[in-house]
């Protein structure tokens, strides 16, 4: 269980995170959804030890981690993955280095296993072998962000961090990407944050969602719930209008 | 008026904080370079993309410094009938300032713009963020690497500067104007002795280390996208130039 208890945080004076509390339940997808700008990817990477907030709590097994320093907050940082939202891959690896470099910094499995680790996660991405020697710069989008949550996932993480799983990708290779997601929870059960723009096709994913805006958390729920939401905020936004977009 | 104070007085505060910065920035990076994990392999990586790939530029700067010295030298001399010295002038000129200032200057533009580039790209692309989320420290994978490499391929680059430049004025004094080799070789004998080449080690050290120091704080603090990339890039190329003259007389005042 992940807890997020009345996060603050600002930039240049200006408050992105006012007071922003949150429950993850354990084995569940959690998703934060929102407008571009609102905030989301800031809290995702309080969460994840990026950033320190000016004052509240990350909770996570019952351990203030935006406390947590040095070695301790490594060895938390060992327990989770993270896609980012460019897939941050290292350019001057290929898809195959950059996804063992998790293994071979963190661990001391020998090659043989450590290629046969990066294959099955290979497979599980719906990727073919010919990719393993290619450079990020030669692989499409769809496949960055495979790639990206192969090396993600290569650890076998407690918890996973979606930053905008899904953008700049086709709908086809978005719902594949979010039926990935889907797969990788059924089968290895982990506790996710999902941060998305994307609607609805965020929802197929999520267990619960919460929906930021103005640094708040201003409504929470299944993903029905949030549906069927009184806020017209919510519903501004779920419809994607256009004076909430531009308010 | 006195908003021209307080702009003034804002900017000294400004450099005297971004010194500071980045004098932490450097005790960080090369406290990690005594705590495992130790990364040889990414040492000589970088050694390769700062010293190996600058060489030929070096070399053809150290060339052609050495036989425009040469030539000045030997016109110079000619008046007070002593070419015979040529030798001597030339290898002092690049031993004691040529060789270290030029060699620095080069490595900025070529490997610190270079350095800075990558470092930013990867800051603006979330790898830096990834390196981190994998529990693995970005300062140690990505900076000290760099660092280490700096100081130690600056004086190899400056040494094959000062040899190349030396054969240039060979190759002037000698071959094209008719100075003895013997003496042009005998005069550089007698006349450098070891605090010149101490001294130029020392200034290629200091040069190697400010020069990616410098890359490496700009690159690892870019901001706002490619313009942020392209902005630090000239930063690191004006600042390291600037503090390798400014270094250059600061050290040789205290080797005179």
């Amino acid at each position: 269980m992940i807890k997020i208890i009345n996060l603050v945080k600002s930039f240049n004076g200006q408050k992105v995170l006012d007071g922003i509390t949150l429950e993850m339940p354990r084995g569940q997808i959690t998703v934060v959804i929102g407008k571009s700008g609102v905030g989301k990817s800031v809290l995702l990477k309080h969460i994840v030890g990026l950033l320190k907030p000016d004052s509240g709590q990350i909770i996570v097994d019952g351990q203030d981690m935006s406390r947590l320093g040095g070695r301790k907050l490594r060895e938390f940082k060992r327990r989770f993955g993270v896609l980012f939202q460019g897939g941050a891959l290292f350019d001057s690896l290929n898809a195959f280095e950059n996804i063992a470099f998790p293994l071979r910094e963190k661990t001391r499995l020998p090659e043989a296993e450590i290629a046969q680790r990066v294959r099955d996660r290979l497979a599980q991405m719906q990727l073919t072998s010919e990719v393993e020697t290619k450079l990020p710069d030669e692989l499409s989008g769809g496949m960055k962000k495979r790639v990206a949550l192969a090396r993600a996932m290569i650890q076998e993480p407690e918890i996973m961090f979606f930053d905008e799983p899904v953008t700049g990708l086709d709908p086809p290779m978005s719902n594949t990407v979010f039926h990935l997601i889907s797969k990788t929870h059924r089968e290895s059960g982990y506790t996710a944050l999902v941060v998305s723009h994307d609607l609805p096709e965020v929802f197929q994913v999520a267990d619960q969602v919460a929906m930021l805006h103005k640094g708040r958390i201003i409504a929470a729920g299944t993903p029905e719930e949030l549906q069927n939401h009184s806020d017209p905020v919510v519903q501004s936004f779920i419809r994607g209008e256009v004076d909430f977009l531009e308010a | 008026m006195v908003n021209l104070v307080r702009q003034l007085g804002q900017r000294s505060l400004n450099i005297v904080q971004e010194a500071g910065a980045m004098l932490i920035f450097l005790l960080e990076s090369l406290g990690l370079a005594f705590m495992p994990p130790f990364r040889p392999r990414r040492v000589l990586q970088e050694i390769y993309k700062i010293g190996v790939k600058s060489t030929l530029i070096v070399m053809l700067t150290g060339a052609f410094t050495g036989m425009v010295m040469a030539l000045q030298g030997y016109y110079t001399l000619r008046q007070y009938g002593s070419e015979g010295a040529l030798g001597a002038a030339v290898a002092l000129s690049l031993i004691r300032e040529m060789g270290p200032v030029l060699t620095g200057i080069m490595v900025s533009a070529r490997a610190g713009s270079a350095v800075t580039a990558e470092i930013g790209i990867m800051r603006i692309t979330e790898q830096l963020d990834a390196l981190d989320t994998m529990a693995v420290n970005p300062m140690q994978y990505v900076v000290m690497p760099k660092l280490l490499a700096g100081i130690i391929a600056v004086p190899l680059l400056t040494a094959i500067f000062d040899v190349v430049g030396i054969l240039g004025g060979y190759l002037v004094g000698v071959i094209l104007l008719g100075v003895s080799s013997g003496s042009y070789f005998a005069s550089m004998k007698q006349s450098v002795v070891a605090l010149d080449i101490n001294g130029g080690i020392v200034k290629s050290l200091v040069f190697g280390l400010t020069i990616i120091l410098v890359a490496c704080y700009k690159g690892f603090y870019t901001e706002h996208g490619a313009e942020g990339v392209s902005k630090a890039t000239n930063q690191t190329v004006v600042l390291s130039a600037v503090l390798v003259l400014a270094w250059d007389y600061v050290l040789t005042s205290f080797f005179m």
